[in-house]
C-alpha cells in the first residue's frame, strides 16, 4: 500500500534536493507534484485541497534550518501534516457497556465485512480473552450466513444458529437474546453489503442499530476505493453513528488513499488494517508508518520493531567485531542469510524499507526472492566446516560436490562464493574507516541489479524514532540507505542482516 | 428499466456532482482556462484518472477554448469525449457456438464480484437456451462453494466442485471434463479473490489457465476480469497484473448502481482497451447489462435524456 506514491514523492524531493533555500516557488513546484500524487492514490479530491491549504501555509512561513535542505524541510512539513490527518492511532474498541457489547459491522459490498468479522472475533477471543458471539444479518447474499459460521468455527467463538425466512431485525432480536443468554462478552453483528444510494437498507441498519444499540458501529471499507471513499464514508457517518473505520486489503498494491479521504471526512479514527486472507491478518493502526510510507520514508518503525524482536543484541556485537577485523566467514554469512529470512524474507523486509519502490523492482527483475535465499543457505549447508572459514579452498571439485549437495548448480556457487568476496571485502574496508561504493551493495544482492542505478532514486528519509515535532536527524541519512543510519536499538552492529551498509550510509553522506 | 435509465439512477450522485461543477463553473460566457481546470477537477472526481481527464479537457479545449459555450453543450461535447474512448471498447460477451465447451474463466480481487457475475451470467446463458456448467474453483474463501452452489440451485446450472481447501486448478480441470463430457454448451469458472500483489496467487491462476490447456488447447477462451466499480486507480495495477497472470479477453465492472463513478472505465479503455463486456447495476440476476457507451458517457455527463429512458 502507498509505494506508488512513495515513489512518486521520492522523485519530487530528489529534485528539490541539494538547493540552497525554499523559496515559494520550490514550496510550490513541490507541492504541484504532490497534489498529482495524491489524485493518483486515490485521494479524494476536496481531502487534498484541505491538506494542500495547510501544508503550503506551513511551508512558505517556515524557517529551513541550518542542518537541512529544503526538500528534507518539506518533507518534514507534508509528513507531519499527513500523521495529523491520519492519526490518532492506537485507539481501542470501546466496550465499556453493559454485556453483552455490540458491535455493528457496516459497509459497501464486498469491502469484506465478513472477513474482517471474523478476524475480529478471533482476535477479541484468543487475544484479549472475550467471550465473543458472532450473528449474520446478511439475508440477501447466497451463503453469507455460512461463511461466517465457518469463520467462527475457525476462530473457536459462538455463531447464532442461522433459521429459515428471518429477516435481519428479527435475527438481531434473537442474536441479542442468545448473547445475554450465553453471557457473552461482546456481539458481532455482520450485516449485508448495502450501496449507499439503497435507502431501503440503508434504513434497515439504522433499524437494527436502534434496536441494539452499538457500543461500535464499523465501517469496513476497502483500501482500494477510488474518489467515492468519500461519498461512501459521508453517507454511512450520516445514516448512522459510525465510530470507527477498518481498511481492508491494506496488504495490496493500492495506494490507498482513501484512508485520508475517509479519516478526513468521517472524524472517526482508523481502527484495524485488514492485511491479508489469514484470519490472523489484521493489525491496529498506525499512523506514523502510514505517513512514512506516502512519503517514501517506509515503515521503518515496523522494521526497527521486527529487528529488535529478530537479533540478539550479543549476535549483533559478535558480528560487529568479527566484521571490523575482517574476519567475516561463510558461516557469519549464513547467520545474516537466516536473520534476513526470519524477519520476514526479502518481501517483508523491502516492503518496510524507505524509498525502496524502485529498488524492488530491480531486485525482483535480479530474480531475488526467499527462494534465492533458501538456496543460498542450502549452498552453504554443503560446505565443511573448513570451507566455511577458508573459502579459498573451494576448487572446482569441491564446488561441483556443493552444488550437487544443495541441489544447485556450479554457477549458483560461483555466484554465491563472488558475493561473499564483495561483502568480506567492503566489510574490511570498513572495519579500516574507508569510504566504499553504494553500488556494491547491489551487486552484494545478486550482481547484476545494477547498483548505483538501484540505489540512486532512493529519496532521502527521515530518521526514525525522533520525537514529534523534533527535526528528525538527517544527517545520519546516507545516499545507500536512508534510515538505516540512525536505527535505534541496534547497537554498534550496524543492520545485522544486511551488513555493515547503515554505517556505511552515514559516511558517504557527510562527504 | 433501460440500460440508460439504470445507470443513470446509478450514476445519478456523480452525474449530478458533475453538473453542479458545470453549472457552478459556467457563469462566464467564454470557455477560458480557470473554467476548464474546474472541469478537470470534476472529472478526476469521477475516478478517470489524471491521463484520461487531461485528454478530454483538451479535447474540449481545441474544439470550444474562448468561444460562447452553454451548460449543455460542454456536457455535450464530454459525452461524446467519452463515449469516443468507450465505443471501441462496448462489446458484447458472445461464446462462440463453434467452440464448445466455451469455458469462461472468471478472475478478480477479492470482493469484486466474480461469484454474483459468473451466477448472473449463468443465468443469462441459461435463459438463452444454452447449457451451462459451472465449476467451484475458490476452494479458499469460507463458503464460496456454497454461494456458487446457491446460484446453481437458482439458476437450475450444475455445479462442479470439490472441498474447501483443494487444488483450484484439479477442480477446473474437471469442470472442463464434466462439460465435455455433457456436451455443455459453456463452462463458467468461478476462482478465488487474489490481490495482485501477491506473486504466488497470481501463478495459481496461470495454473489454472495451463491445466485447462492440456484439455483443450484452446481453453479458456475467455478469462474476464471483474472490477469492483468502487475501485480508484488500482484498477490500472489490477488489469495489468492479471493481464500478465493469464491474458484477459475482457472486463465486466460491478457495483455501478451505487455512488461509484464508474470513471476508471474511461482510464482504462484508454491505456489498455480490453473489451468492456458488461455492467453490473443491481443485485438481481437481471441486472447485468451490455455495456453502451454514449449511454455512459450521457449518463456521467449528466445528461437528462428522456428519450433514451423510454426504449
Amino acid at each position: 500500500m502507498f509505494e506508488g506514491l512513495s515513489e512518486k514523492l521520492g522523485s519530487v524531493f530528489d529534485r528539490l534536493r541539494g538547493r540552497g533555500a525554499l523559496s515559494e516557488a520550490d514550496v510550490d513546484t513541490a507541492l504541484r507534484e504532490v497534489r498529482l500524487a495524491l489524485i493518483e492514490a486515490d485521494v479524494a479530491l476536496s481531502v487534498i485541497k484541505s491538506f494542500m491549504t495547510v501544508v503550503r501555509e506551513k511551508a512558505v512561513g517556515s524557517d529551513v534550518l541550518k542542518s537541512v535542505t529544503p526538500g528534507q524541510m518539506v518533507i518534514k512539513i507534508v509528513n507531519d501534516a499527513l500523521v495529523d490527518m491520519l492519526g490518532p492511532d492506537d485507539i481501542p474498541l470501546n466496550l465499556n457497556t453493559t454485556p453483552p457489547a455490540v458491535i455493528l459491522m457496516v459497509g459497501l459490498q464486498g469491502s469484506g465485512k465478513t472477513t474482517t468479522t471474523g478476524k475480529l472475533a478471533r482476535q477479541l477471543f484468543q487475544k484479549d480473552k472475550k467471550s465473543v458471539m458472532l450473528a449474520s444479518l446478511d439475508v440477501s447474499r447466497p451463503a453469507a450466513r455460512e461463511q461466517l459460521r465457518l469463520l467462527g468455527e475457525e476462530a473457536g467463538v459462538a455463531v447464532l444458529p442461522e433459521q429459515d425466512n428471518e429477516n435481519p431485525i428479527a435475527i438481531a432480536k434473537r442474536a441479542m437474546q442468545a448473547a445475554k443468554l450465553k453471557s457473552a462478552d461482546i456481539l458481532i453483528l455482520d450485516t449485508a453489503g448495502r450501496t449507499t444510494v439503497d435507502a431501503a437498507l440503508m434504513a434497515e441498519a439504522q433499524d437494527i442499530a436502534k434496536l441494539t444499540k452499538p457500543i461500535e458501529i464499523l465501517l469496513v471499507a476497502d483500501a482500494m476505493t477510488g474518489q467515492d471513499a468519500v461519498t461512501t464514508a459521508t453517507a454511512f457517518k450520516e445514516a448512522m453513528d459510525v465510530s470507527g473505520i477498518i481498511l481492508t486489503r491494506a496488504d495490496g498494491d493500492s495506494r490507498g488513499g482513501a484512508a485520508l479521504s475517509m479519516r478526513h471526512v468521517t472524524g472517526c479514527p482508523i481502527k484495524f488494517l485488514g492485511v491479508g486472507e489469514k484470519q490472523d491478518a489484521l493489525e491496529s493502526f498506525n499512523a506514523e508508518r502510514m505517513a512514512g510510507r506516502i512519503l517514501g520514508m517506509g515503515d521503518v518503525v515496523g522494521l526497527v520493531e521486527k529487528a529488535a524482536e529478530t537479533i540478539e543484541a550479543e549476535e549483533a556485537e559478535r558480528m560487529a567485531k568479527r566484521m571490523a577485523k575482517g574476519q567475516f566467514d561463510m558461516t557469519d554469512f549464513l547467520t545474516q542469510l537466516r536473520q534476513l529470512k526470519k524477519m520476514g524474507g526479502m518481501g517483508g523486509l523491502l516492503g518496510m524499507l524507505p524509498g525502496i519502490g524502485k529498488m524492488q523492482k530491480a531486485i525482483k527483475a535480479a530474480g531475488i526472492d526467499d527462494n534465492y535465499f533458501n538456496k543460498q543457505e542450502a549452498i552453504i549447508l554443503s560446505m565443511n566446516s573448513r570451507e566455511r572459514r577458508q573459502v579459498g579452498l573451494l576448487n572446482a571439485s569441491r564446488r561441483r560436490r556443493i552444488a550437487e549437495g544443495s541441489g544447485t548448480s556450479v554457477q549458483d556457487v560461483n555466484k554465491l562464493v563472488k558475493q561473499y568476496q564483495d561483502m568480506a571485502k567492503m566489510m574490511k574496508r570498513l572495519g579500516k574507516g574507508g569510504g566504499g561504493d553504494p553500488a556494491a551493495l547491489a551487486s552484494m544482492f545478486g550482481g547484476g541489479a545494477g547498483g548505483g542505478d538501484v540505489m540512486g532514486g532512493m529519496p532521502p528519509g527521515s530518521a526514525p524514532g525522533s520525537a514529534p515535532g523534533e527535526m528528525p536527524d538527517l544527517s545520519k541519512l546516507g545516499g545507500g540507505m536512508p534510515g538505516l543510519g540512525g536505527m535505534p536499538g541496534l547497537g554498534k552492529g550496524g543492520f545485522p542482516g544486511l551488513g555493515g551498509m547503515s554505517r556505511f550510509g552515514g559516511k558517504k553522506k557527510k562527504r | 428499466m433501460s440500460f440508460f435509465g439504470r445507470l443513470k439512477a446509478g450514476l445519478g450522485k456523480t452525474a449530478s456532482r458533475l453538473t453542479e461543477t458545470i453549472t457552478s463553473v459556467v457563469t462566464k460566457k467564454k470557455l477560458d482556462q480557470a473554467t476548464l481546470d474546474d472541469l478537470l477537477d470534476a472529472l478526476v472526481m469521477a475516478d478517470l484518472g489524471m491521463e484520461a481527464s487531461e485528454k478530454l479537457i483538451k479535447n474540449l479545449k481545441s474544439k470550444r477554448f474562448n468561444s460562447e459555450v452553454t451548460e449543455d453543450e460542454i456536457k455535450e461535447t464530454l459525452a461524446e469525449g467519452v463515449a469516443e474512448i468507450l465505443a471501441p471498447v462496448a462489446i458484447p460477451l458472445t461464446p462462440d457456438p463453434n467452440r464448445t465447451p466455451f469455458v469462461v474463466l472468471m478472475v478478480g480481487v477479492n470482493g469484486s464480484g466474480k461469484t454474483t457475475t459468473a451466477g448472473k451470467l449463468a443465468e443469462l446463458w441459461q435463459s438463452e437456451g444454452k447449457t451451462v456448467i459451472m465449476a467451484a474453483a475458490d476452494t479458499f474463501r469460507a463458503a464460496a462453494i456454497d454461494q456458487l452452489k446457491l446460484w446453481g440451485d437458482r439458476t437450475g446450472t450444475e455445479v462442479i466442485h470439490g472441498a474447501p481447501g483443494g487444488d483450484a486448478a484439479a477442480i477446473a480441470y474437471q469442470g472442463l471434463e464434466k462439460a465435455i463430457h455433457a456436451s455443455a454448451d459453456i463452462l463458467i469458472i468461478d476462482t478465488a479473490g487474489r490481490l495482485q500483489a501477491k506473486q504466488e496467487l497470481m501463478d495459481e491462476l496461470a495454473k489454472i489457465s495451463r491445466v485447462l490447456g492440456k484439455k483443450d488447447i484452446d481453453a479458456p477462451h475467455a478469462t474476464i476480469l471483474v472490477l469492483d466499480g468502487t475501485v480508484g486507480q488500482n484498477a490500472i495495477s489490477q488489469v495489468k497484473a492479471f493481464h500478465e497472470a493469464t491474458p484477459l479477453t475482457g472486463l465486466i465492472v460491478t457495483k455501478l448502481d451505487g455512488s461509484a463513478r464508474g470513471g476508471i472505465v474511461v482510464a482504462l479503455a484508454e491505456q489498455f482497451g480490453f473489451p468492456l463486456h458488461a455492467v453490473g447495476v443491481g443485485e438481481s440476476k437481471d441486472d447485468l447489462k451490455p455495456f453502451e457507451a454514449l449511454d455512459f458517457g450521457r449518463a456521467l455527463a449528466g445528461i437528462d435524456d428522456n428519450a433514451a429512458d423510454a426504449d
